[in-house]
């Protein structure tokens, strides 16, 4: 029973990462978050073997403890305490990336689950778990956001992290909720469910083993925009003071502390800013690109 | 309609109240309180002080008292801004943060619809790539960083507009945030014009109207255009009680006195009369932006009926 799916999910499955390679955009984003991740992941190693510099080394020498312009010791220069920026850009790049990615999955999990069991349930329960979805929905999160952390954090670095992974997480399981119900609701009357329930397969096995994998074309396309959409959430916080403490950094707190000297130091906005705005560019098309890929009805004729 | 209107505005109230004994929760969970500074307090004083805060009180008391007062509207005076009730310091910061606001949706509209259009008319052209790899851009670059190298640019290079100051809403000062605003919604808009655009041209009674030889533009402008709006219609009602509430990174920016910049201040200053005060006045005017486009949606599209 499940090997004639498997087989017909594959070939769709294949079909569509043959349109995803042919969407030059897409794989142009790739390429770019790639590189990206692969500079976040062993950029700071290398930047240490070569000049000594990580991203908290502040110089032992009072000459250095100043801004320098970007030069071939310092490729974006440095910050007002003599930071290799450099550096700096990596850990926010590895930070930024990770707060994008586990919100998402966080978010994932909630929303699948939460999805799944309204859409496969129905009647009553289904009606009210979506009821009291309608109702955080219309709350204005950014503002619970802000209240929570500034009231909450600002004690310590990782504490302040960790806070910023539940609230980004819980902000943005609500769509995915929606999405995963639907998909659910429209699946769970075919006849292959109908098939497995006639065999006895018990309720949850139902939904993890069935249902759940079927939903996951949108609810892929929905996590790939989602990343993009946590991290820029992410560097608002951050540069609001919010997010990420220093010595710890993130493309946003980078952006924060170089918007106060933008008319002496420039490149301690434009370097971050730049970067930030390249990867959530890339992440972008990459959505975009999987979006037409898996649903081609509403690709472009 | 009328009694759809009504019914939904009555249904805002418990949606306020929700917003707001959440934060309310949030403020008394959080450790602390607002008088605790960097030095701890002598017992007497600090007795003092929460008696006069009506903090020594059990918190359904404080509570009850906190929902009446936002059910009168009044949420008191400032902590922080001493003796400044906190309405007057709402309807000192909401027209900065709404005209603000306006003006750029506005302008998100024109420039928006209109690239959107061509688009989709020009659907696969150059055009319409070009302007949809702009509006990625658009999307994808932060306000914090689009204002800055704007400052960067117009202000500290070609001293064309002040970098950071508020004179008022029709001066110099008002252009450098209104455009960082609205870029971002620019983008969405063109997006979502374009899309909307290419579904309705796609549709029948479009055929049938270039099967009867109307011209081109009629089809689209007349035919199309109310169909294809619509995805930006549902895209208002947020976008627009987001703007004109204050987007608190742009005030930040631009070190604009708008509602936002008040609301990051009173966290950060655990104010809490202001905190609940623009929690509430938010709220409303999100839900009541919504309700408009609501209705909105009947005069656009005739099928849609209360």
């Amino acid at each position: 029973m499940s090997t004639p799916e498997l087989i017909a999910g594959n070939s769709l499955f294949h079909q569509a990462m043959r349109r995803l390679v042919r969407n030059r955009l897409a794989v142009f984003g790739m390429v770019i978050v790639g590189i990206i991740a692969l500079a976040a992941i062993f950029g700071p190693a290398i930047i240490f073997r070569a000049t000594g510099y990580t991203y908290d080394y502040i110089p032992a020498d009072s000459n250095l403890v100043k801004s320098f312009a970007p030069s071939w010791m310092h490729p974006m220069g440095t910050d007002n305490e003599g930071r290799d920026l450099l550096a700096r850009v990596l850990l926010g790049g590895r930070i930024s990336l990770m707060v994008g990615i586990i919100s998402t999955v966080v978010s994932l999990l909630i929303g699948v689950a939460y999805g799944a069991t309204a859409g496969y349930a129905g009647g009553k329960l289904d009606e009210l778990m979506m009821r009291i979805v309608d109702v955080l929905f219309a709350i204005p999160y950014m503002m619970v956001v802000i209240v929570l952390l500034a009231l909450f954090g600002r004690h310590t670095a990782l504490g302040q992290l960790f806070l910023l992974f539940i609230a980004l997480g819980a902000v943005s399981w609500l769509t995915m909720a929606r999405i995963v119900r639907g998909q659910v609701i429209s699946l769970k009357n075919q006849e292959f469910i109908l098939a497995a329930r006639a065999t006895g397969v018990p309720k949850w096995k139902i939904v993890l083993r069935h249902l759940v994998p079927n939903t996951l074309g949108p609810v892929i396309v929905y996590a790939t925009l989602e990343v993009p959409a946590v991290m820029l959430l992410e560097a608002f916080l951050s540069f609001l003071g919010l997010g990420v403490q220093a010595p710890l950094a993130s493309w946003g707190s980078l952006a924060s502390e170089g918007i106060q000297n933008i008319a002496v130091f420039p490149w301690q906005l434009i370097f971050p800013g730049v970067t930030m705005a390249l990867t959530l560019f890339s992440l972008n098309f990459i959505g975009d690109g999987l979006r037409d890929a898996l649903d081609p009805q509403t690709k472009r004729s | 309609m009328l009694r759809f209107v009504v019914r939904r505005l009555l249904s805002t109230i418990p949606m306020v109240l929700v917003v707001v004994s959440l934060t309310w929760g949030l403020i008394r969970l959080a450790p602390g309180s607002f008088y605790t500074g960097e030095k701890a307090l002598p017992p007497a004083i600090e007795q003092n002080l929460r008696a006069k805060y009506g903090l020594d009180k059990p918190w359904y008391v404080q509570y009850g008292k906190m929902i009446s007062n936002t059910a009168r509207l009044d949420f008191g005076s400032s902590l922080k801004y001493e003796g400044q009730p906190v309405n007057a310091i709402l309807w000192r910061a909401f027209p900065v943060s709404a005209m603000v606001g306006l003006l750029a949706y506005s302008l998100s509209l024109l420039v928006g619809i209109t690239s959107g259009l061509f688009a989709a008319v020009r659907h696969n052209s150059k055009w319409d790539y070009s302007s949809m790899t702009l509006s990625m851009l658009g999307i994808s670059v932060p306000t914090f960083v689009l204002g800055p190298i704007l400052v960067l640019f117009f202000s500290l290079t070609l001293y064309w507009f002040p970098p950071a100051r508020w004179d008022g809403f029709a001066t110099r000062s008002a252009v450098l945030p209104v455009l960082t605003l609205s870029v971002i919604y620019m983008a969405y808009i063109a997006r979502l014009t374009r899309s909307g655009m290419l579904e309705v041209l796609r549709s029948d009674y479009i055929r049938t109207a270039r099967a009867k030889g109307l011209s081109e533009t009629a089809i689209v402008l007349k035919h199309a255009f109310r169909g294809g709006i619509i995805p930006v219609v549902s895209l208002t009602g947020p976008a627009l009680a987001g703007l004109i509430t204050g987007t608190v990174v742009v005030e930040r920016i631009f070190v604009l006195p708008g509602l936002g910049t008040y609301f990051l201040n009173a966290n950060l200053n655990r104010d809490e009369p202001l905190i609940l005060g623009i929690v509430a006045f938010i709220s409303i005017t999100i839900l009541v932006c919504n309700l408009l486009v609501d209705v909105a949606y009947a005069f656009i599209d005739p099928r849609i009926r209360y």
